[in-house]
């Protein structure tokens, strides 16, 4: 049987765009199927019951949800181009840092898109924390991998994309000079060809985080 | 005694405890595990270092006091568990666990599946559990009246969804678990609802309903009965005590 692979995403998830990324980095074949999530599709909901969302990777009929799973899937089914180092403590760190981008960073700079008043305040005080620890981890390295990217830097990617993004839409400062090795990194993986041909259209995403902060700050 | 000083004099154990006999001794390598008897993160490291026979040492943290060593190891999160090999220190059980796995993987049991398709699921679930379970779960031990009701209803639908997603790992129903076939999924599992009993002593209501889960309410049962998860039981009432103590304390912060 050919090897089948299909990706469902959105054009404009972050998540999805990870799974991209290492699909490509080790030359996987695969078909890519945009959602729209206001009218999710029959197979998604089937592939994903638990959280009905993308991305969904599906190999030969088998479904795998949750981005961070389908990383490591992926590296442990296609050994070519490995996201993932051999040394034990070196993979316990990339996934340490995995999490915390997933677990403190995202949150914290989501709220600090989102929220008003003092809870805004307090968001964008813990995302320049949260920033300043991945700061430290990127001083003197190219990318969290070392010479090449790996499973952090594929996990951090949406921050070269959305923080620009959320600063042209809402003024929210938070990608400066005050973190020049994370602003280094950024430019570096923009430059990797498979990141540089697959962010999401420009244009595109300004209207629809427009539209989002619109709809989080109502004029009153 | 004001409750800060109640709470302290619980958290300070007065009985250590003892460290396994360990299966296979590994003299080169030392291994430190930073912990609190209570935590269920913590317990997850001890659970797989013991299931795999590896020798370590324990240092008791007082969360209330932390040492300088666990700020130095984890600044991130400040927190336990800490574990500390060859001098160097990993944080976040999960990630402690796979490393674990990776590093002494001569030592049965295997704490993941070889098959990646396996292997996914497993994460799956075991980040199911750590993400959605734990903070419902944080929620219903931690509010009363309205919220607490609002998060025993979220925590009851989510446990039907684990019931669901428990059934492709255990096919006929029964799980047979003993120290060869503990896995993450296992110890995660354990690591939250392993005190079952405990926390609906504590709460007064069923947390894990034999007639509405009934297989995770045979696993946990099953788990329970290991004998490695057996002898690394704190005492029950020690732990009600605290547990007890823990709520109040929430429930006071709340009201001021």
């Amino acid at each position: 049987m050919a090897e089948q692979v299909k990706l469902f995403k959105t054009w404009s998830t972050p998540f999805g765009l990870r799974i991209t990324w290492a699909l490509q980095l080790k030359g996987i074949s695969y078909e890519a199927i945009d959602e729209d999530l206001s009218n999710k599709s029959a197979l998604l909901l089937q592939y994903n019951p638990v959280y009905k969302k993308v991305p969904v990777l599906v190999h030969n009929g088998k479904p795998i949800s949750e981005s961070l799973v389908i990383l490591e899937y992926i590296d442990e089914t296609w050994k070519q181009n490995p996201i993932l180092p051999e040394d034990p403590l070196e993979r316990a760190n990339a996934r340490f840092w995995a999490k915390f981008s997933d677990e403190k960073l995202i949150l914290s700079v989501w709220s600090a898109f989102t929220k008003e008043g003092k809870e805004r305040e307090e968001a964008m005080d813990a995302s320049l924390k949260n920033l300043k620890f991945v700061e430290e981890e990127l001083k003197g390295k190219k990318f969290f991998g070392g010479e090449k990217i790996g499973l952090a830097d594929i996990v951090f990617g949406w921050l070269g994309n959305l923080l620009p993004i959320f600063e042209e839409v809402s003024g929210l400062k938070l990608l400066d000079d005050r973190f020049p090795s994370l602003l280094a990194w950024t430019k570096e993986l923009s430059e990797l060809p498979v990141v540089k041909y697959n962010w999401p259209p420009h244009d595109k995403m300004i209207i629809k985080y427009q539209a989002l902060y619109e709809k989080f700050h109502p004029v009153k | 005694m004001d409750n800060e000083s109640v709470i302290t004099s619980i958290l300070k154990p007065e009985h250590q405890i003892p460290i396994p006999k360990p299966l296979k001794m590994e003299e080169e390598n030392k291994v430190t595990l930073h912990r609190t008897w209570y935590s269920p993160f913590a317990k997850r490291v001890e659970l797989a270092l013991k299931l795999k026979g590896i020798a370590f040492q324990y240092v008791e943290e007082d969360l209330q006091n932390k040492s300088p060593l666990l700020l130095n190891y984890n600044p991130v999160y400040k927190k336990v568990p800490v574990l500390v090999h060859n001098g160097k220190p990993l944080a976040e059980s999960l990630c402690i666990i796979e490393y674990i796995d990776e590093t002494w993987k001569n030592n049965s049991p295997p704490l993941l599946p070889e098959d990646p398709y396996k292997r996914a699921k497993v994460r799956f679930w075991t980040a199911f559990i750590h993400h959605q379970l734990h903070e419902t779960s944080f929620a219903v031990m931690t509010t009363c009246g309205e919220a607490q009701e609002k998060a025993i209803k979220e925590l009851s639908e989510k446990l039907q969804v684990l019931e669901e997603g428990m059934k492709e790992f255990f096919p006929d129903g029964s799980p047979k678990i003993s120290n060869d076939s503990m896995g993450i999924l296992e110890i995660t599992i354990c690591s939250l609802f392993g005190a079952f009993e405990i926390q609906e002593q504590v709460l007064g209501i069923k947390i894990i309903d034999p007639e509405k889960t009934p297989l995770i309410f045979s696993l946990l049962t099953a788990i329970n009965q290991v004998p490695l998860v057996k002898e690394s039981a704190p005492p029950f009432d020690k732990t009600v005590a605290t547990l007890k103590a823990f709520r109040e304390r929430n429930l006071s912060s709340i009201k001021s």
